[in-house]
């Protein structure tokens, strides 16, 4: 139940005082400061310019390489992870944890630093090209081109997909499972019927924990793509960072902003149809 | 007026969260203090402490990673910094929006030590000569590797060759990119011509598929790892780059380049003048300058610094002490006015994501 902000005792009221505090100043603050900008041009008058200059050739260009490639590095992650979640939950009682705990741990290192780790080994005379070529192997070029950033994407996100999915999976009542197999379900059965819808809410938060920061990143391109391919994130950050045009940048952060919160209500919604079937 | 508002009320917040938890630093408490602002890998890192020793002031230093990265901080005044080091249409850009304040020469006796050539250099941008203390100095040039390029290598034309598709590292930044071009079309790097900036533009474009990469300092990393052919540098980086790996070359091509000049400058919001001044007068000393090309090696202007440099073979560099005289079209960047570098940016976005 909630209560209104009145009835709360003063020691709630305390305690949630920092909390307050922080996203007044941390979250509504900037974010009434991106709207400001994003709608007014330099001289502080408002208009819709901003956000319209999505529409130049060069914007709309960078959104939808944004969105294909962070589609595919969703679909790739999602792929790899739910094969591998649902060995972890299942099979692998006890040791599990250690398993799981092995595919978190290269998030405990900077995503920079593996970026440029991957920059390394991919590069022309990268890590993994001396060692084909050592063997006369044919060398392997997909530094700078869109592959190795959909690879960045992967690598660098493919925890937030795997630990969600891991999550509901390992929470899963075995007993649903084997009430299937007994009235006749087989394996493919029982995981289409039972396993997989009761996966979706992970699924689901894994993808939109992967999507958005590939749809927002600038760092991968910029570093995987050699500066060749440009994302929406890129173009923002150059308008912030290069232009000193921060009403620009500011406006087309507000449209990023409405295409992650479509995602966000798509997913909610898909999550809430689920909550209902059950 | 608003946006330094707003710089004001984040700063404040910043301000407030960082001394709550206990993040002001023991210098910055002191009152004896100087804030620099300098590029990035562009000091020798010794000379801060030697300078504390020699003064009793702590210096707080940062660095930035391009102009244009540095200037909004200092417009806003989001950043209180004492002395900046810019390049020269930066300086100019500076000086036009007010937000320079004029040096008082007599505080920097050794301002003697830097040759007339840079001072009269500097007049291009500072016409007065009231607000910049020279720095480095140095052209933008081809660095290539003997043993992928056999042929001459004397013209821009060369990063236009189908032959090194894959090979040619160019510069991401906008004003040096489009120099490149430009020069290469024998037209002004400080064009404002509609038409020119649209075929450097066009050229840029059909250069791209043969591009490895746009990238500003990896130039460097790239050229010793024999990653690239040829890459687009700086010519302070040059020296550096052959002493870690013999094969490479540089060269200022016929077309003509960028000759570049980068000032210590104090902003007028610099709240200590006067150490700033004795950390420029500290960095003007013929020693301190010789050591600290010795370890940048970008070109300096300090022209009494020759004699104590010790390393033989930097001191006679034909790279970092060119003749200039040889060279006809060598120009300095000036500032183009907002208008036109928003022009040149969006341009310069157009070829990224051709």
């Amino acid at each position: 139940m909630r209560k209104p902000w009145k009835s709360l005792s003063k020691k709630t009221r305390a305690l949630a005082a920092p909390y307050f505090v922080w996203s007044v100043g941390f979250i509504i603050i900037p974010l009434i400061i991106i709207f400001f900008y994003g709608f007014a041009d330099a001289n502080g008058h408002f208009t819709l310019s901003n956000v319209a200059s999505i529409f130049s050739h060069v914007n709309l260009k960078a959104l939808i390489i944004s969105m294909l490639l962070s589609f595919l590095s969703t679909f790739v992650c999602l792929l790899i992870a739910y094969p591998l979640a649902y060995i972890l939950a299942e099979f692998g009682h006890g040791k599990s944890s250690l398993f799981a705990f092995i595919f978190i741990l290269p998030m405990w290192m900077n995503s920079l630093l593996r970026t440029i780790a991957w920059q390394n080994l991919l590069e022309k005379t990268g890590l993994i090209n001396t060692i084909l070529s050592f063997f006369h192997l044919p060398t392997m070029m997909i530094i700078n081109t869109p592959w190795a950033i959909v690879l960045g994407m992967v690598y660098d996100f493919l925890p937030f997909m795997i630990l969600p999915i891991y999550n509901t999976l390992s929470r899963l009542e075995i007993d649903y499972a084997n009430a299937a197999r007994d009235l006749g379900a087989n394996g493919w059965q029982t995981f289409w019927k039972i396993t997989w819808p009761l996966s979706l809410p992970g699924v689901i938060s894994g993808i939109t924990m992967v999507f958005v920061p590939s749809l927002t990143t600038f760092v991968i391109s910029d570093i995987l793509g050699g500066g060749k391919i440009l994302l929406i994130g890129n173009i923002i950050e150059q308008l912030f960072t290069q232009d000193n045009d921060w009403n620009a940048g500011a406006g087309l952060s507000i449209v990023l902003m409405i295409f992650i919160v479509i995602s966000m209500i798509i997913t909610d919604k898909y999550d809430k149809e689920d909550a209902t079937k059950k | 007026m608003i946006k330094k508002l707003i710089c004001v009320v984040l700063a404040a917040f910043i301000a407030i969260s960082a001394s709550t938890s206990c993040g002001i630093s023991k210098a910055e408490r002191s009152e004896n203090v100087v804030y620099v602002y300098n590029a990035g890998e562009y000091i020798d890192p010794d000379l801060l402490d030697q300078f504390t020793a020699e003064t009793g002031i702590q210096v707080v230093y940062d660095e930035f990673e391009s102009n244009e990265i540095m200037y909004p901080k200092i417009e806003s005044g989001a950043a209180v910094y004492d002395v900046v080091c810019p390049s020269d249409y930066m300086i100019e850009k500076m000086i036009k929006k007010d937000l320079l304040q004029p040096i008082d020469y007599s505080k920097i006796p050794n301002i003697k030590n830097i040759g007339d050539y840079y001072i009269e250099q500097s007049r291009s941008f500072d016409p007065e000569h009231k607000y910049t203390v020279p720095y480095c100095w140095g052209t933008v040039g081809i660095l290539y590797n003997k043993t992928m390029v056999s042929e001459k290598v004397d013209s821009w034309d060369i990063l236009w060759d189908e032959k090194y598709k894959n090979e040619i590292l160019m510069q991401d930044s906008v004003r040096d990119a489009f120099m490149v071009s430009l020069m290469d079309l024998g037209y002004s790097c400080n064009s404002l011509d509609h038409d020119e900036i649209e075929a450097a533009t066009e050229r840029l474009k059909a250069q791209k598929h043969l591009v490895q990469a746009y990238v500003v300092d990896q130039v460097r990393d790239k050229m010793i790892g024999n990653e690239a052919a040829l890459g687009v540098i700086y010519s302070g980086e040059a020296l550096y780059t052959q002493s870690q790996n013999p094969d490479l070359e540089y060269v200022i091509p016929k077309e003509g380049t960028n000759l570049w000049l980068d000032c210590w400058v104090m902003p007028k919001n610099a709240k200590n003048v006067e150490n700033g001044l004795k950390f420029l007068n500290f960095l003007c000393d013929a020693k301190v300058a010789a050591k600290n090309f010795e370890y940048i090696t970008y070109s300096t202007p300090n022209e009494a610094c020759r004699d104590y440099i010790e390393d033989e073979d930097l001191k006679n560099s034909e790279t970092a002490f060119p003749d200039l005289s040889k060279y006809t079209n060598l120009e300095t960047y000036h500032y183009l006015g907002d208008t036109a570098d928003k022009y040149l940016n969006g341009m310069w976005r157009e070829v990224k994501s051709y």
